[in-house]
């Protein structure tokens, strides 16, 4: 049985225009489903508003879903109201982009990290206590005493987000949702947060869903790779496989521009698909990616939605060339 | 501590701020003084209580220290009481048979100020069976002038306001007529023809002189009783009172300015807090709920906002009359639904949407918690200075409506002293004192919070201190 399991999910936002005009929705999650195995990591990716950071806090139910099912742990925690899901909460952690902007700025290290064991009633004092020494020599934030009294503005961006792990994992957490966490670091940090990432998945057999626009740091600790646009997952399958055999035209696009540190490309002009990310109060009709694809089939693309097709074992894409 | 420590020392860096602190200090140790050294029953009663507590203080007195300052020495209250044997003060009571008393008082005191007293006043208190006994008052000046005042009955609670018999200046002006050979006019008061020197001088009061040396006031009684006692009290009222002075009724202004200090401090300090940290927790709510309770706050706030605050509270308080802490309550209540939820509400829709409110909700801080503990303290620093600011206003509304008779009529409050002033023609009257002293207590307080809060709000919101 898989820990998470999402069938069809999906998030609108209700809009109005003007102050008589029609409701309309902007689909910022249109039908996702996913399924991921306890110890398991996956990454989604894709441009800035397609949907990702929403199908993160839909999962975490910071959003109520507006259809779809969410299954975790073979509980439907779909539509459990706030005081229902007290459990889930102790079970799932966020780490989201900004380090201090996640951090109260007016509260200790300490406190920070109490906070959610005070929330989940760990009411003995001296557990507490065991508990932030324990998670934060996890994180590596020692010696321990160093830390506990300082406010966040006295860490390092790095150690900012440290904390945030900490704080994440305190509850020990089965599932974790990384929102883009080093996109706001310095490069010679990346590689240590996503490390630590990938110990404490192995570690203590978290889940981790890692949401990313950058294609280049998926590579270190997912097994799978789902590439989602305008609200939709276009292609997923594991990340070598994915990585080496892109099959969607977004995909290859999406790996054409990764930056590749070689003299000779300096001349090479890298080809980008035209126009910008559709609107999603009004997508196109079809596949969504049409009026930008390159392998447009005019009267099917931009007329019909593509089915999902499992093109090899464990590689699915949405898209009409593979039908 | 150590951050305390270092708030402290980077506020002493700004001179304004070692002295609004100073003087709200000073103000607090005057509060803690008062409140110990003079309970609040005790400061009602005494405030209350009229003339007939106040019996030995003059009427309208500047206070004692402005001597210091002039060089006609005012004078000061000298009380002469035969239960209070000390020099210049005898009694002899001799029965004479059996049926008769002969008693004999005498009052001796040094009079070397520079102006006339204001008031002398005797006050007797006697005991017999039947017959009262009859006395003769005279009054000797230092020139050996024996002046009869009067013969009187006594009660057995009894006084004689000297300055104020008519009769008696009556005979006086007709016998300083004669002596000066100059007729008299109505106007010269008994306090002059008492202590004046007797020459040309005497008949204009701006002009007369004091006759200053040793006086006596003698009582010569008889009493047909075996078993008399008697008691006399001379006073003669000063010029100068205390350190403060006196208002009309003779009470110590001194204690309405020291007990104003704690209610002004009080008043102020509660109704600031209070008031912007319910607005801040409005404000809050308003913003992390959204939805209805936003709407109807948010009209509530409006309405409130709309009302005159200052003629509400004025038909209030002329409707009912209440204590100076319901006041407060009525203060803070119209207070609260103020502009400040706007402010606070527009800052913590900002707020809410920082990531760690979000991370919060992830591991499942409730609504309540997430108010209390994530929003309300991230704009708690910016809001201190205004809160300081806002104690000044608080004190200046409570002395407002005291002088505009609309405050505590018990309380002794600063307030109050201005608008006993004002009924009374203080200014009119050339009583500066009366006026000035309360309006410099206002002063002091007001400036030393914004002395404060102005420093406080470059320290905390530095970007101001560019501009």
């Amino acid at each position: 049985m898989p820990l998470l399991d999402i069938i069809d999910l999906k998030k609108y936002f209700e809009v109005k225009r003007g102050i008589f005009g029609s409701k309309g929705y902007v689909k910022a999650v249109d039908g996702v489903s996913l399924s991921l195995e306890r110890g398991e990591s996956v990454s989604i990716v894709g441009e800035s508003g397609c949907g990702k950071t929403t199908l993160g806090k839909t999962i975490l139910r910071l959003y109520e879903p507006t259809d779809g099912k969410i299954v975790f742990d073979g509980k439907d925690i779909t539509h459990l109201t706030w005081k229902e899901l007290s459990w889930y909460r102790r079970e799932t952690g966020l780490v989201q982009q900004d380090p201090s902007g996640a951090l109260p700025s007016f509260m200790t290290v300490k406190r920070i990290l109490e906070e959610p064991l005070i929330i989940h009633k760990v009411k003995d004092k001296e557990e507490r206590r065991e508990r932030i020494y324990k998670v934060l020599e996890q994180v590596k934030l020692t010696p321990v005493e160093d830390f506990l009294e300082k406010y966040p503005h006295m860490l390092s961006g790095g150690q900012q987000q440290r904390l945030v792990i900490a704080r994440s994992i305190i509850l020990r957490p089965k599932l974790i949702i990384a929102d883009e966490p080093v996109s706001m670091l310095d490069a010679s940090v990346r590689v240590e947060i996503l490390k630590l990432l990938q110990n404490l998945q192995r570690d203590y057999r978290l889940s981790i869903i890692y949401i990313t626009h950058d294609l280049s740091t998926t590579r270190y600790f997912s097994e799978r790779i789902c590439i989602m646009y305008a609200g939709h997952i276009v292609e997923s399958a594991e990340t070598r496989e994915l990585l080496t055999n892109p099959l969607h035209p977004y995909t290859r696009a999406l790996l054409n521009v990764i930056p590749d540190p070689d003299p000779s490309n300096r001349f090479i002009i890298r080809e980008v698909p035209a126009g910008e990310p559709p609107n999603l109060l009004n997508p196109p009709p079809g596949c969504r990616f049409s009026p930008r694809c390159r392998n447009i089939m005019n009267g099917l693309c931009d007329v019909k939605e593509p089915p999902v097709v499992e093109v090899r074992k464990g590689h699915f894409v949405k898209c009409w060339l593979y039908v | 501590m150590p951050r305390l420590k270092h708030f402290f020392r980077q506020l002493l860096l700004y001179k304004s701020a070692t002295v609004g602190l100073a003087i709200i200090l000073g103000l607090i140790a005057i509060s803690i003084y008062t409140v110990f050294s003079i309970p609040y029953s005790d400061a009602i009663k005494l405030w209350r209580a009229g003339e007939q507590y106040w019996l030995d203080t003059p009427r309208n007195a500047l206070p004692s220290w402005v001597n210091l300052f002039l060089s006609k020495k005012l004078p000061e209250t000298i009380i002469l009481d035969t239960e209070n044997p000390q020099v210049g003060v005898s009694k002899a009571i001799i029965s004479a048979g059996e049926e008769s008393s002969v008693i004999k008082v005498e009052f001796v005191f040094d009079y070397r100020y520079d102006d006339f007293p204001s008031e002398i006043n005797l006050f007797f208190k006697s005991s017999y069976n039947s017959s009262p006994p009859r006395l003769t008052i005279h009054w000797v000046k230092p020139n050996g002038e024996d002046i009869v005042l009067k013969s009187m009955l006594v009660a057995k609670d009894d006084r004689y306001y000297i300055s104020n018999d008519e009769k008696l200046a009556r005979r006086l002006r007709s016998t300083f007529s004669v002596k000066l050979n100059r007729t008299i006019g109505y106007d010269l008061p008994i306090l002059v023809l008492l202590f004046a020197q007797e020459d040309e001088s005497l008949l204009d009061p701006g002009t007369a002189k004091v006759m200053k040396g040793t006086y006596r006031l003698w009582i010569d009684g008889i009493a047909f009783e075996k078993d008399v006692k008697l008691d006399a009290k001379l006073v003669v009222y000063g010029k100068v009172y205390g350190w403060a002075g006196t208002d009309h009724l003779r009470r110590d202004l001194g204690i309405a300015l020291l007990w104003g200090t704690p209610i002004a401090l009080s008043f102020g300090i509660t109704a600031s807090v209070s008031v912007a940290l319910i607005q801040i927790f409005i404000g809050a709510l308003c913003a992390w709920f959204g939805g209805k309770v936003d709407t109807v706050l948010q009209r509530v706030t409006e309405i409130f906002m709309v009302l005159p605050f200052l003629p509400t509270l004025i038909m209030i308080s002329t409707l009912y009359k209440f204590n100076i802490w319901v006041l407060l309550l009525i203060v803070i209540l119209l207070s609260i639904f103020g502009s400040g939820v706007k402010n606070y509400r527009a800052m913590f829709l900002q707020i809410k949407e920082f990531p760690y409110v979000e991370a919060a909700r992830a591991y499942g801080a409730s609504n309540f918690r997430i108010v209390t503990y994530y929003l309300i303290p991230k704009v708690l620093p910016t809001i201190i200075p205004s809160m300081v600011l806002s104690v000044a206003d608080f004190v200046f509304l409570e002395a407002a409506l005291a002088i505009l008779g609309l405050g505590d009529p018990l309380a002794p409050t600063w307030g109050k002293i201005i608008n006993d002033a004002y009924v009374n023609g203080a200014l009119y009257k050339g009583l500066y004192y009366w006026v000035l002293e309360p309006s410099v207590m206002l002063a002091l307080t007001s400036l030393s919070f914004a002395m404060l809060g102005f420093t406080l709000d470059k320290i905390f919101n530095p970007k101001l201190r560019e501009i």
